[in-house]
Protein backbone atom coordinates (compact mmCIF):
# COMPACT_ATOMS: atom_id res chain seq x y z
CA UNK A 1 0.00 0.00 0.00
CA UNK A 2 2.83 2.36 0.85
CA UNK A 3 4.25 1.54 -2.50
CA UNK A 4 1.15 2.52 -4.37
CA UNK A 5 0.80 5.74 -2.46
CA UNK A 6 4.35 6.57 -3.37
CA UNK A 7 3.52 6.27 -7.03
CA UNK A 8 0.23 8.06 -6.75
CA UNK A 9 1.71 10.96 -4.90
CA UNK A 10 4.47 11.25 -7.44
CA UNK A 11 2.05 10.99 -10.28
CA UNK A 12 -0.28 13.56 -8.75
CA UNK A 13 2.54 15.99 -8.35
CA UNK A 14 3.55 15.58 -11.91
CA UNK A 15 0.01 16.21 -13.05
CA UNK A 16 -0.13 19.46 -11.16
CA UNK A 17 3.39 20.44 -12.05
CA UNK A 18 3.11 20.62 -15.80
CA UNK A 19 5.78 23.29 -16.13
CA UNK A 20 8.30 20.67 -15.14
CA UNK A 21 10.06 18.82 -17.93
CA UNK A 22 10.63 15.71 -15.82
CA UNK A 23 10.45 12.75 -18.21
CA UNK A 24 8.89 10.31 -15.78
CA UNK A 25 8.07 9.68 -12.18
CA UNK A 26 9.91 7.35 -9.88
CA UNK A 27 8.92 3.72 -10.20
CA UNK A 28 8.15 1.25 -7.46
CA UNK A 29 10.98 0.71 -5.08
CA UNK A 30 12.12 -1.89 -2.60
CA UNK A 31 12.94 0.67 0.09
CA UNK A 32 9.46 0.53 1.71
CA UNK A 33 9.88 -3.21 2.16
CA UNK A 34 13.28 -2.77 3.75
CA UNK A 35 11.84 0.02 5.91
CA UNK A 36 9.04 -2.31 7.03
CA UNK A 37 11.57 -5.01 7.85
CA UNK A 38 13.48 -2.49 9.93
CA UNK A 39 10.34 -1.55 11.85
CA UNK A 40 9.44 -5.21 12.35
CA UNK A 41 12.98 -5.85 13.54
CA UNK A 42 12.70 -2.96 15.98
CA UNK A 43 9.41 -4.23 17.38
CA UNK A 44 10.77 -7.74 17.67
CA UNK A 45 13.81 -6.33 19.44
CA UNK A 46 11.56 -4.79 22.13
CA UNK A 47 10.70 -8.35 23.12
CA UNK A 48 13.99 -10.13 22.47
CA UNK A 49 17.02 -7.88 22.77
CA UNK A 50 18.00 -4.24 22.78
CA UNK A 51 20.62 -4.89 20.14
CA UNK A 52 17.91 -5.88 17.74
CA UNK A 53 16.08 -2.65 18.52
CA UNK A 54 19.14 -0.66 17.55
CA UNK A 55 19.67 -2.69 14.38
CA UNK A 56 16.01 -2.36 13.48
CA UNK A 57 16.04 1.35 14.14
CA UNK A 58 19.13 1.86 12.01
CA UNK A 59 17.63 -0.20 9.18
CA UNK A 60 14.31 1.63 9.42
CA UNK A 61 15.97 5.07 9.46
CA UNK A 62 18.37 4.29 6.60
CA UNK A 63 15.75 2.83 4.33
CA UNK A 64 13.13 5.35 5.44
CA UNK A 65 15.48 8.10 4.30
CA UNK A 66 16.20 6.27 1.05
CA UNK A 67 12.49 5.82 0.49
CA UNK A 68 11.83 9.48 1.15
CA UNK A 69 14.64 10.46 -1.18
CA UNK A 70 13.23 8.23 -3.88
CA UNK A 71 9.74 9.63 -3.54
CA UNK A 72 10.86 13.23 -3.53
CA UNK A 73 13.53 12.85 -6.18
CA UNK A 74 11.47 14.51 -8.87
CA UNK A 75 10.86 17.55 -6.75
CA UNK A 76 14.47 17.91 -5.65
CA UNK A 77 16.28 16.78 -8.71
CA UNK A 78 17.70 19.11 -11.28
CA UNK A 79 15.94 19.00 -14.58
CA UNK A 80 18.03 16.56 -16.61
CA UNK A 81 19.77 18.16 -19.52
CA UNK A 82 17.82 16.83 -22.46
CA UNK A 83 16.97 18.39 -25.75
CA UNK A 84 13.46 17.22 -26.44
CA UNK A 85 13.46 18.71 -29.95
CA UNK A 86 16.03 16.20 -31.14
CA UNK A 87 14.03 13.17 -30.11
CA UNK A 88 12.59 12.16 -33.40
CA UNK A 89 11.27 8.76 -32.46
CA UNK A 90 7.69 8.61 -33.56
CA UNK A 91 6.23 6.64 -30.71
CA UNK A 92 8.11 8.59 -28.10
CA UNK A 93 6.94 12.18 -28.46
CA UNK A 94 9.06 14.99 -27.11
CA UNK A 95 8.41 16.14 -23.60
CA UNK A 96 7.11 19.50 -24.72
CA UNK A 97 4.17 17.99 -26.58
CA UNK A 98 3.67 14.94 -24.46
CA UNK A 99 0.20 14.16 -23.23
CA UNK A 100 -0.20 13.95 -19.46
CA UNK A 101 -1.20 10.29 -19.72
CA UNK A 102 2.11 9.35 -21.32
CA UNK A 103 3.92 11.32 -18.68
CA UNK A 104 2.16 9.33 -16.00
CA UNK A 105 3.62 5.99 -17.08
CA UNK A 106 6.50 5.10 -14.79
CA UNK A 107 9.62 3.73 -16.46
CA UNK A 108 9.56 0.64 -14.35
CA UNK A 109 5.97 -0.34 -13.87
CA UNK A 110 4.56 -2.56 -11.19
CA UNK A 111 3.67 -5.21 -13.73
CA UNK A 112 7.19 -5.25 -15.12
CA UNK A 113 8.56 -5.52 -11.61
CA UNK A 114 6.23 -8.42 -10.87
CA UNK A 115 7.08 -10.05 -14.17
CA UNK A 116 10.79 -9.77 -13.58
CA UNK A 117 10.56 -10.97 -10.00
CA UNK A 118 8.34 -13.92 -10.98
CA UNK A 119 10.76 -14.99 -13.68
CA UNK A 120 13.73 -14.36 -11.42
CA UNK A 121 12.22 -16.32 -8.56
CA UNK A 122 11.25 -19.12 -10.93
CA UNK A 123 14.78 -19.24 -12.27
CA UNK A 124 16.20 -19.31 -8.75
CA UNK A 125 13.89 -22.15 -7.73
CA UNK A 126 14.71 -23.95 -10.95
CA UNK A 127 18.42 -23.60 -10.30
CA UNK A 128 18.07 -24.83 -6.73
CA UNK A 129 16.33 -27.95 -8.02
CA UNK A 130 18.38 -28.48 -11.16
CA UNK A 131 21.93 -27.98 -9.96
CA UNK A 132 21.98 -30.82 -7.39
CA UNK A 133 20.27 -33.11 -9.89
CA UNK A 134 22.81 -32.25 -12.57
CA UNK A 135 25.58 -32.75 -10.06
CA UNK A 136 24.24 -36.16 -9.13
CA UNK A 137 23.91 -37.02 -12.80
CA UNK A 138 27.50 -36.27 -13.60
CA UNK A 139 29.70 -36.38 -10.52
CA UNK A 140 29.42 -40.01 -9.31
CA UNK A 141 31.11 -41.14 -12.53
CA UNK A 142 34.17 -39.16 -11.48
CA UNK A 143 34.18 -39.48 -7.71
CA UNK A 144 33.32 -43.13 -7.05
CA UNK A 145 36.12 -44.72 -9.04
CA UNK A 146 38.05 -46.45 -6.26
CA UNK A 147 39.29 -49.90 -7.10
CA UNK A 148 41.09 -52.13 -4.67
CA UNK A 149 44.70 -53.13 -5.31
CA UNK A 150 44.96 -56.44 -7.09
CA UNK A 151 47.29 -59.01 -5.57
CA UNK A 152 48.55 -61.29 -8.34
CA UNK A 153 50.22 -63.73 -5.95
CA UNK A 154 53.81 -64.88 -5.34
CA UNK A 155 56.59 -63.77 -7.68
CA UNK A 156 57.56 -67.41 -8.35
CA UNK A 157 54.45 -67.77 -10.50
CA UNK A 158 55.97 -65.41 -13.05
CA UNK A 159 58.81 -67.14 -14.90
CA UNK A 160 61.50 -64.84 -16.17
CA UNK A 161 61.24 -63.59 -19.73
CA UNK A 162 57.80 -64.95 -20.67
CA UNK A 163 54.44 -63.32 -20.53
CA UNK A 164 51.73 -64.58 -18.19
CA UNK A 165 48.11 -63.67 -18.81
CA UNK A 166 46.83 -62.67 -15.39
CA UNK A 167 43.14 -61.99 -15.00
CA UNK A 168 41.50 -60.88 -11.80
CA UNK A 169 38.42 -59.09 -10.49
CA UNK A 170 39.18 -55.43 -9.86
CA UNK A 171 36.11 -55.20 -7.68
CA UNK A 172 35.02 -58.64 -6.43
CA UNK A 173 31.71 -57.23 -5.16
CA UNK A 174 30.83 -56.09 -8.69
CA UNK A 175 31.56 -59.53 -10.13
CA UNK A 176 32.68 -60.57 -13.59
CA UNK A 177 32.04 -57.18 -15.12
CA UNK A 178 35.07 -55.90 -13.24
CA UNK A 179 37.37 -58.60 -14.63
CA UNK A 180 40.66 -57.15 -15.86
CA UNK A 181 43.27 -58.92 -17.87
CA UNK A 182 46.96 -58.04 -17.81
CA UNK A 183 50.03 -59.44 -19.53
CA UNK A 184 52.77 -59.76 -16.93
CA UNK A 185 56.39 -60.40 -17.77
CA UNK A 186 59.11 -60.88 -15.20
CA UNK A 187 62.12 -58.94 -16.47
CA UNK A 188 64.48 -60.21 -13.81
CA UNK A 189 66.50 -57.66 -11.89
CA UNK A 190 67.25 -54.11 -12.87
CA UNK A 191 70.81 -52.77 -12.72
CA UNK A 192 69.93 -51.38 -9.31
CA UNK A 193 69.03 -54.87 -8.13
CA UNK A 194 65.26 -54.30 -8.01
CA UNK A 195 62.82 -56.85 -9.43
CA UNK A 196 61.41 -55.57 -12.70
CA UNK A 197 58.05 -56.39 -14.31
CA UNK A 198 56.35 -55.34 -17.48
CA UNK A 199 52.60 -55.29 -16.84
CA UNK A 200 50.54 -54.46 -19.91
CA UNK A 201 46.79 -53.85 -19.69
CA UNK A 202 44.82 -55.93 -22.19
CA UNK A 203 42.50 -53.16 -23.36
CA UNK A 204 43.46 -51.93 -26.80
CA UNK A 205 44.36 -48.25 -26.82
CA UNK A 206 42.49 -47.84 -30.06
CA UNK A 207 38.95 -48.27 -28.73
CA UNK A 208 39.18 -50.65 -25.79
CA UNK A 209 38.74 -54.11 -27.28
CA UNK A 210 40.48 -57.07 -25.62
CA UNK A 211 43.99 -57.43 -27.02
CA UNK A 212 45.17 -61.05 -27.41
CA UNK A 213 48.74 -62.37 -27.15
CA UNK A 214 49.92 -63.73 -30.48
CA UNK A 215 51.13 -67.12 -29.30
CA UNK A 216 50.10 -70.41 -27.76
CA UNK A 217 49.01 -70.63 -24.16
CA UNK A 218 50.88 -73.18 -22.06
CA UNK A 219 47.76 -75.09 -20.97
CA UNK A 220 49.66 -77.28 -18.53
CA UNK A 221 51.04 -74.36 -16.59
CA UNK A 222 47.70 -72.62 -15.97
CA UNK A 223 47.30 -71.74 -12.32
CA UNK A 224 44.62 -70.21 -10.17
CA UNK A 225 45.89 -68.35 -7.15
CA UNK A 226 43.26 -66.81 -4.88
CA UNK A 227 40.89 -65.87 -7.68
CA UNK A 228 43.67 -64.78 -10.04
CA UNK A 229 43.98 -66.87 -13.17
CA UNK A 230 47.54 -67.16 -14.51
CA UNK A 231 48.11 -68.52 -18.02
CA UNK A 232 51.70 -68.48 -19.33
CA UNK A 233 51.81 -67.68 -23.02
CA UNK A 234 54.55 -67.78 -25.62
CA UNK A 235 54.04 -64.43 -27.29
CA UNK A 236 56.28 -61.68 -28.56
CA UNK A 237 53.46 -59.51 -29.88
CA UNK A 238 49.83 -58.67 -29.19
CA UNK A 239 46.96 -58.21 -31.59
CA UNK A 240 43.50 -56.77 -31.27
CA UNK A 241 40.63 -58.70 -32.93
CA UNK A 242 38.38 -55.69 -33.44
CA UNK A 243 40.26 -53.40 -35.80
CA UNK A 244 43.62 -55.04 -36.30
CA UNK A 245 45.84 -53.12 -33.92
CA UNK A 246 49.22 -54.81 -33.46
CA UNK A 247 51.71 -54.28 -30.63
CA UNK A 248 55.22 -55.57 -30.04
CA UNK A 249 56.49 -57.26 -26.90
CA UNK A 250 56.92 -53.92 -25.13
CA UNK A 251 53.41 -52.80 -26.05
CA UNK A 252 54.55 -50.37 -28.74
CA UNK A 253 52.20 -49.99 -31.65
CA UNK A 254 53.47 -51.78 -34.73
CA UNK A 255 50.42 -51.65 -36.99
CA UNK A 256 46.80 -50.62 -37.11
CA UNK A 257 44.86 -47.76 -35.60
CA UNK A 258 46.08 -47.50 -31.95
CA UNK A 259 47.29 -44.03 -31.07
CA UNK A 260 49.79 -44.85 -28.32
CA UNK A 261 51.51 -47.80 -26.69
CA UNK A 262 49.62 -50.24 -24.50
CA UNK A 263 48.63 -49.03 -21.05
CA UNK A 264 50.65 -50.33 -18.12
CA UNK A 265 50.17 -50.88 -14.42
CA UNK A 266 52.50 -49.68 -11.74
CA UNK A 267 53.38 -52.44 -9.29
CA UNK A 268 54.88 -53.08 -5.94
CA UNK A 269 56.11 -56.17 -4.16
CA UNK A 270 54.43 -56.83 -0.86
CA UNK A 271 55.31 -59.91 1.21
CA UNK A 272 56.74 -61.56 -1.88
CA UNK A 273 53.57 -60.96 -3.86
CA UNK A 274 53.17 -58.90 -7.00
CA UNK A 275 50.62 -56.18 -6.30
CA UNK A 276 49.21 -53.95 -9.02
CA UNK A 277 49.10 -50.21 -8.50
CA UNK A 278 47.50 -47.67 -10.77
CA UNK A 279 46.99 -47.79 -14.49
CA UNK A 280 48.88 -45.30 -16.63
CA UNK A 281 49.13 -44.43 -20.29
CA UNK A 282 52.32 -44.88 -22.27
CA UNK A 283 53.44 -42.70 -25.13
CA UNK A 284 56.32 -44.85 -26.32
CA UNK A 285 58.72 -47.42 -24.94
CA UNK A 286 62.36 -47.48 -26.00
CA UNK A 287 64.56 -50.36 -24.97
CA UNK A 288 63.22 -53.58 -23.60
CA UNK A 289 62.48 -55.28 -20.32
CA UNK A 290 64.18 -54.01 -17.22
CA UNK A 291 66.08 -51.27 -19.07
CA UNK A 292 63.09 -49.93 -20.99
CA UNK A 293 62.51 -46.17 -21.03
CA UNK A 294 58.79 -45.63 -20.65
CA UNK A 295 57.14 -42.32 -21.55
CA UNK A 296 54.54 -42.29 -18.81
CA UNK A 297 51.37 -40.17 -18.82
CA UNK A 298 48.19 -40.04 -16.72
CA UNK A 299 45.72 -42.68 -17.85
CA UNK A 300 43.16 -41.62 -20.40
CA UNK A 301 40.47 -43.43 -22.33
CA UNK A 302 41.57 -45.51 -25.31
CA UNK A 303 41.81 -43.56 -28.53
CA UNK A 304 43.16 -40.40 -26.95
CA UNK A 305 46.68 -39.28 -27.73
CA UNK A 306 48.99 -38.68 -24.81
CA UNK A 307 51.95 -37.25 -26.69
CA UNK A 308 52.60 -35.21 -29.79
CA UNK A 309 50.51 -32.41 -31.20
CA UNK A 310 47.31 -34.44 -30.99
CA UNK A 311 47.63 -34.56 -27.20
CA UNK A 312 46.77 -30.85 -27.19
CA UNK A 313 43.22 -31.99 -27.94
CA UNK A 314 43.04 -33.61 -24.51
CA UNK A 315 44.56 -31.04 -22.15
CA UNK A 316 42.83 -32.30 -19.01
CA UNK A 317 41.66 -35.89 -18.68
CA UNK A 318 39.55 -37.21 -15.80
CA UNK A 319 42.31 -39.30 -14.24
CA UNK A 320 44.38 -36.16 -13.69
CA UNK A 321 41.58 -34.77 -11.58
CA UNK A 322 40.09 -37.77 -9.85
CA UNK A 323 43.15 -39.78 -8.93
CA UNK B 1 -32.88 -29.31 -44.87
CA UNK B 2 -35.76 -31.60 -44.35
CA UNK B 3 -36.44 -33.05 -40.94
CA UNK B 4 -33.69 -35.37 -39.91
CA UNK B 5 -34.29 -39.06 -40.05
CA UNK B 6 -34.46 -40.89 -36.78
CA UNK B 7 -31.19 -42.58 -37.55
CA UNK B 8 -29.52 -39.25 -38.21
CA UNK B 9 -30.82 -37.95 -34.91
CA UNK B 10 -29.39 -40.92 -33.11
CA UNK B 11 -26.03 -40.39 -34.73
CA UNK B 12 -26.14 -36.77 -33.67
CA UNK B 13 -26.97 -37.74 -30.13
CA UNK B 14 -24.44 -40.53 -29.80
CA UNK B 15 -21.49 -39.22 -31.77
CA UNK B 16 -21.66 -35.65 -32.91
CA UNK B 17 -23.00 -34.12 -29.72
CA UNK B 18 -20.23 -35.54 -27.52
CA UNK B 19 -17.66 -34.55 -30.12
CA UNK B 20 -19.04 -31.05 -30.20
CA UNK B 21 -18.99 -30.97 -26.43
CA UNK B 22 -15.31 -31.93 -26.40
CA UNK B 23 -14.43 -29.65 -29.28
CA UNK B 24 -16.08 -26.65 -27.68
CA UNK B 25 -13.92 -27.10 -24.61
CA UNK B 26 -10.63 -28.26 -26.13
CA UNK B 27 -10.61 -27.61 -29.86
CA UNK B 28 -9.58 -31.24 -30.22
CA UNK B 29 -11.85 -32.03 -33.16
CA UNK B 30 -10.84 -28.94 -35.10
CA UNK B 31 -7.22 -29.74 -34.24
CA UNK B 32 -7.55 -33.28 -35.50
CA UNK B 33 -9.16 -32.06 -38.72
CA UNK B 34 -6.40 -29.48 -39.10
CA UNK B 35 -3.87 -32.24 -38.66
CA UNK B 36 -5.44 -34.92 -40.83
CA UNK B 37 -7.44 -33.19 -43.57
CA UNK B 38 -4.73 -31.17 -45.20
CA UNK B 39 -4.36 -30.11 -48.77
CA UNK B 40 -1.40 -31.65 -50.47
CA UNK B 41 -0.02 -31.07 -53.95
CA UNK B 42 -1.65 -33.22 -56.60
CA UNK B 43 1.66 -34.74 -57.63
CA UNK B 44 2.80 -36.20 -54.31
CA UNK B 45 4.06 -39.74 -54.55
CA UNK B 46 4.87 -42.72 -52.39
CA UNK B 47 8.20 -41.07 -51.68
CA UNK B 48 6.40 -38.66 -49.38
CA UNK B 49 5.18 -41.48 -47.14
CA UNK B 50 8.64 -42.28 -45.75
CA UNK B 51 8.20 -39.83 -42.89
CA UNK B 52 4.93 -41.45 -41.82
CA UNK B 53 6.62 -44.82 -42.15
CA UNK B 54 9.40 -43.70 -39.83
CA UNK B 55 6.79 -42.42 -37.39
CA UNK B 56 5.02 -45.77 -37.51
CA UNK B 57 8.31 -47.55 -36.86
CA UNK B 58 8.88 -45.27 -33.88
CA UNK B 59 5.42 -46.02 -32.49
CA UNK B 60 6.13 -49.74 -32.84
CA UNK B 61 9.41 -49.22 -30.97
CA UNK B 62 7.69 -47.27 -28.20
CA UNK B 63 4.96 -49.88 -27.73
CA UNK B 64 7.17 -52.97 -27.90
CA UNK B 65 9.78 -51.27 -25.72
CA UNK B 66 7.20 -50.42 -23.08
CA UNK B 67 6.06 -54.04 -23.02
CA UNK B 68 9.60 -55.45 -22.95
CA UNK B 69 10.31 -53.22 -19.97
CA UNK B 70 7.71 -55.20 -18.02
CA UNK B 71 9.94 -58.26 -18.17
CA UNK B 72 13.47 -56.94 -18.60
CA UNK B 73 15.64 -56.12 -15.59
CA UNK B 74 18.77 -54.01 -16.08
CA UNK B 75 20.94 -55.66 -13.47
CA UNK B 76 24.51 -56.87 -13.87
CA UNK B 77 24.22 -58.99 -10.73
CA UNK B 78 24.47 -62.74 -11.16
CA UNK B 79 21.20 -64.63 -11.08
CA UNK B 80 21.89 -67.47 -8.61
CA UNK B 81 19.59 -69.86 -10.49
CA UNK B 82 21.12 -69.47 -13.93
CA UNK B 83 24.61 -68.35 -12.94
CA UNK B 84 24.29 -65.63 -15.57
CA UNK B 85 23.77 -61.89 -15.18
CA UNK B 86 20.17 -61.00 -14.37
CA UNK B 87 19.82 -58.76 -17.43
CA UNK B 88 20.91 -61.53 -19.79
CA UNK B 89 18.70 -64.06 -18.00
CA UNK B 90 15.64 -61.87 -18.41
CA UNK B 91 16.42 -61.52 -22.11
CA UNK B 92 16.64 -65.31 -22.33
CA UNK B 93 13.32 -65.63 -20.51
CA UNK B 94 11.65 -63.13 -22.82
CA UNK B 95 12.99 -64.89 -25.91
CA UNK B 96 12.63 -68.54 -24.94
CA UNK B 97 9.94 -68.86 -22.32
CA UNK B 98 7.38 -66.08 -22.39
CA UNK B 99 4.55 -66.55 -24.88
CA UNK B 100 5.21 -64.47 -27.98
CA UNK B 101 8.13 -62.83 -26.19
CA UNK B 102 10.41 -63.77 -29.07
CA UNK B 103 8.11 -61.87 -31.42
CA UNK B 104 7.91 -58.68 -29.39
CA UNK B 105 11.64 -58.67 -28.73
CA UNK B 106 12.29 -59.38 -32.39
CA UNK B 107 10.02 -56.53 -33.41
CA UNK B 108 11.91 -54.21 -31.10
CA UNK B 109 15.32 -55.46 -32.14
CA UNK B 110 14.72 -55.38 -35.89
CA UNK B 111 12.37 -52.42 -35.69
CA UNK B 112 15.26 -50.39 -34.34
CA UNK B 113 17.16 -50.93 -37.58
CA UNK B 114 14.02 -50.29 -39.61
CA UNK B 115 13.50 -47.00 -37.81
CA UNK B 116 17.03 -45.79 -38.53
CA UNK B 117 16.90 -46.97 -42.15
CA UNK B 118 13.58 -45.18 -42.68
CA UNK B 119 15.00 -42.03 -41.11
CA UNK B 120 17.84 -42.07 -43.61
CA UNK B 121 15.55 -42.80 -46.57
CA UNK B 122 13.22 -40.01 -45.47
CA UNK B 123 16.19 -37.68 -45.07
CA UNK B 124 17.46 -38.58 -48.53
CA UNK B 125 14.04 -37.95 -50.03
CA UNK B 126 13.78 -34.54 -48.37
CA UNK B 127 17.27 -33.66 -49.55
CA UNK B 128 16.74 -34.78 -53.15
CA UNK B 129 13.36 -33.02 -53.35
CA UNK B 130 14.91 -29.85 -51.94
CA UNK B 131 12.19 -29.91 -49.30
CA UNK B 132 14.57 -28.55 -46.68
CA UNK B 133 14.50 -25.10 -48.30
CA UNK B 134 12.53 -22.06 -47.19
CA UNK B 135 10.27 -22.15 -45.25
CA UNK B 136 11.08 -25.65 -44.02
CA UNK B 137 14.59 -25.13 -42.63
CA UNK B 138 13.52 -25.76 -39.05
CA UNK B 139 11.71 -28.92 -40.07
CA UNK B 140 15.02 -30.16 -41.45
CA UNK B 141 16.91 -29.13 -38.32
CA UNK B 142 14.46 -30.85 -35.98
CA UNK B 143 14.68 -33.86 -38.30
CA UNK B 144 18.45 -33.96 -37.90
CA UNK B 145 18.02 -33.79 -34.12
CA UNK B 146 15.55 -36.68 -34.35
CA UNK B 147 18.16 -38.67 -36.28
CA UNK B 148 20.78 -37.92 -33.64
CA UNK B 149 18.52 -38.86 -30.73
CA UNK B 150 17.34 -41.92 -32.65
CA UNK B 151 20.94 -43.06 -32.97
CA UNK B 152 21.44 -42.39 -29.27
CA UNK B 153 18.51 -44.74 -28.69
CA UNK B 154 20.28 -47.35 -30.75
CA UNK B 155 23.55 -46.82 -28.89
CA UNK B 156 22.01 -47.09 -25.41
CA UNK B 157 19.74 -49.96 -26.39
CA UNK B 158 22.59 -52.06 -27.74
CA UNK B 159 24.12 -52.64 -24.30
CA UNK B 160 20.92 -53.91 -22.70
CA UNK B 161 21.12 -57.63 -23.68
CA UNK B 162 24.38 -57.60 -21.67
CA UNK B 163 26.06 -60.28 -23.74
CA UNK B 164 29.56 -60.22 -25.21
CA UNK B 165 28.48 -58.36 -28.35
CA UNK B 166 26.63 -55.79 -26.30
CA UNK B 167 29.52 -55.34 -23.89
CA UNK B 168 32.32 -54.93 -26.41
CA UNK B 169 30.32 -52.92 -28.91
CA UNK B 170 29.37 -50.53 -26.13
CA UNK B 171 32.97 -50.41 -24.93
CA UNK B 172 34.03 -49.39 -28.43
CA UNK B 173 31.16 -46.93 -28.70
CA UNK B 174 31.94 -45.32 -25.37
CA UNK B 175 35.61 -45.02 -26.27
CA UNK B 176 34.70 -43.57 -29.64
CA UNK B 177 32.91 -40.83 -27.76
CA UNK B 178 36.04 -40.56 -25.64
CA UNK B 179 38.14 -39.51 -28.62
CA UNK B 180 36.22 -36.27 -29.10
CA UNK B 181 38.53 -33.32 -28.43
CA UNK B 182 38.59 -31.74 -24.97
CA UNK B 183 35.33 -33.11 -23.55
CA UNK B 184 35.64 -36.62 -25.01
CA UNK B 185 37.38 -38.38 -22.11
CA UNK B 186 34.90 -36.80 -19.71
CA UNK B 187 31.96 -37.88 -21.83
CA UNK B 188 33.29 -41.44 -21.98
CA UNK B 189 33.77 -41.64 -18.24
CA UNK B 190 30.30 -40.18 -17.71
CA UNK B 191 28.74 -42.75 -20.04
CA UNK B 192 30.50 -45.72 -18.48
CA UNK B 193 30.01 -44.41 -14.96
CA UNK B 194 33.74 -44.80 -14.36
CA UNK B 195 36.95 -45.55 -16.26
CA UNK B 196 35.49 -48.84 -17.53
CA UNK B 197 32.05 -50.31 -18.07
CA UNK B 198 30.83 -51.54 -14.70
CA UNK B 199 27.71 -52.55 -12.84
CA UNK B 200 26.35 -49.01 -12.98
CA UNK B 201 26.67 -48.68 -16.73
CA UNK B 202 23.79 -51.02 -17.49
CA UNK B 203 21.04 -49.32 -15.42
CA UNK B 204 22.40 -45.99 -16.58
CA UNK B 205 22.02 -46.90 -20.23
CA UNK B 206 18.63 -48.40 -19.47
CA UNK B 207 17.43 -45.18 -17.85
CA UNK B 208 18.70 -43.16 -20.80
CA UNK B 209 17.14 -45.60 -23.27
CA UNK B 210 13.80 -45.75 -21.47
CA UNK B 211 13.33 -42.30 -20.01
CA UNK B 212 15.76 -39.53 -20.84
CA UNK B 213 16.24 -39.92 -24.58
CA UNK B 214 12.56 -40.69 -25.34
CA UNK B 215 11.75 -37.60 -23.29
CA UNK B 216 13.85 -35.71 -25.80
CA UNK B 217 12.83 -37.64 -28.89
CA UNK B 218 9.06 -37.54 -28.47
CA UNK B 219 8.82 -33.74 -28.17
CA UNK B 220 11.15 -33.41 -31.14
CA UNK B 221 8.88 -35.66 -33.20
CA UNK B 222 5.91 -33.57 -32.03
CA UNK B 223 7.57 -30.33 -33.16
CA UNK B 224 8.61 -31.94 -36.44
CA UNK B 225 5.07 -33.11 -37.20
CA UNK B 226 3.61 -29.79 -36.17
CA UNK B 227 5.92 -28.02 -38.61
CA UNK B 228 5.07 -30.47 -41.37
CA UNK B 229 1.36 -29.88 -40.76
CA UNK B 230 1.76 -26.14 -40.57
CA UNK B 231 3.95 -25.74 -43.63
CA UNK B 232 2.46 -28.47 -45.80
CA UNK B 233 4.05 -30.92 -48.18
CA UNK B 234 6.28 -29.80 -51.03
CA UNK B 235 5.72 -30.68 -54.64
CA UNK B 236 8.35 -32.93 -56.16
CA UNK B 237 11.05 -31.13 -58.10
CA UNK B 238 9.60 -32.33 -61.39
CA UNK B 239 6.24 -30.79 -60.60
CA UNK B 240 4.99 -28.70 -63.51
CA UNK B 241 2.54 -26.93 -61.23
CA UNK B 242 5.24 -25.87 -58.83
CA UNK B 243 7.18 -24.60 -61.84
CA UNK B 244 4.34 -22.18 -62.50
CA UNK B 245 2.95 -23.83 -65.62
CA UNK B 246 -0.71 -23.22 -66.33
CA UNK B 247 -3.04 -25.96 -65.36
CA UNK B 248 -5.13 -27.29 -68.26
CA UNK B 249 -8.56 -25.64 -68.27
CA UNK B 250 -10.39 -28.94 -67.96
CA UNK B 251 -9.60 -29.13 -64.27
CA UNK B 252 -12.59 -29.76 -62.10
CA UNK B 253 -12.78 -27.25 -59.28
CA UNK B 254 -12.05 -29.83 -56.63
CA UNK B 255 -8.58 -30.30 -58.01
CA UNK B 256 -7.52 -26.91 -56.70
CA UNK B 257 -7.70 -28.32 -53.22
CA UNK B 258 -5.86 -31.40 -54.35
CA UNK B 259 -8.85 -33.57 -53.69
CA UNK B 260 -9.35 -34.97 -57.17
CA UNK B 261 -6.70 -37.13 -58.74
CA UNK B 262 -5.96 -38.15 -62.28
CA UNK B 263 -7.86 -35.43 -64.08
CA UNK B 264 -5.55 -33.71 -66.50
CA UNK B 265 -2.17 -32.30 -65.75
CA UNK B 266 0.80 -34.41 -66.58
Amino acid sequence: MRDRRAIESTAGRELSDTSHDTPHGSGPSLWPIAFAIGVACLLLGLVISWILVVVGAVVAVVFGVLWARGVTRDVRAEVPHVEPETRAVADEPSAATVAPAAELAPAYTRSRFLEASTIGLGAAIGAVVTLPVLGFTVLPSFTNVEESEADLGPLENFPKGTYVIASFLANPAAGEVSRRTTFVRNNGMTDAGEPSFTILYSRCVHLGCPVQPNGPIDEEAIKKVKGVELRPVLAQSFGCPCHGGLYDSEGNRRAGPPVRSMDRYTYSIKNGNLVLGELYAVGNVSGTGASAQIARYPWSVPGTHVDGVEAWLYPIVPSQVTN
Amino acid sequence: MAAKSKRQQMVDMAVLAPLDWVDERTGAVRGTKWFLFRNVPRDVSWMQTLGSAALTAFIVQALTGGILAMYYEPSAAINPQTGKPVAYSTIETITDELTLGWLVRGMHRWGASVFIILLFLHMGRVFLFGAYKYPRELTWITGVLILATGMLMGFTGYLLPWDQTAYWASAVGINLNGTAPFAGPWLAQFLAGGPEIGTETLPKFYAMHMLLIPGLLIPLIGIHIYLVTRLGVTSPPWSSEAAGRERPPTQPTGARAGLVRGSGGD
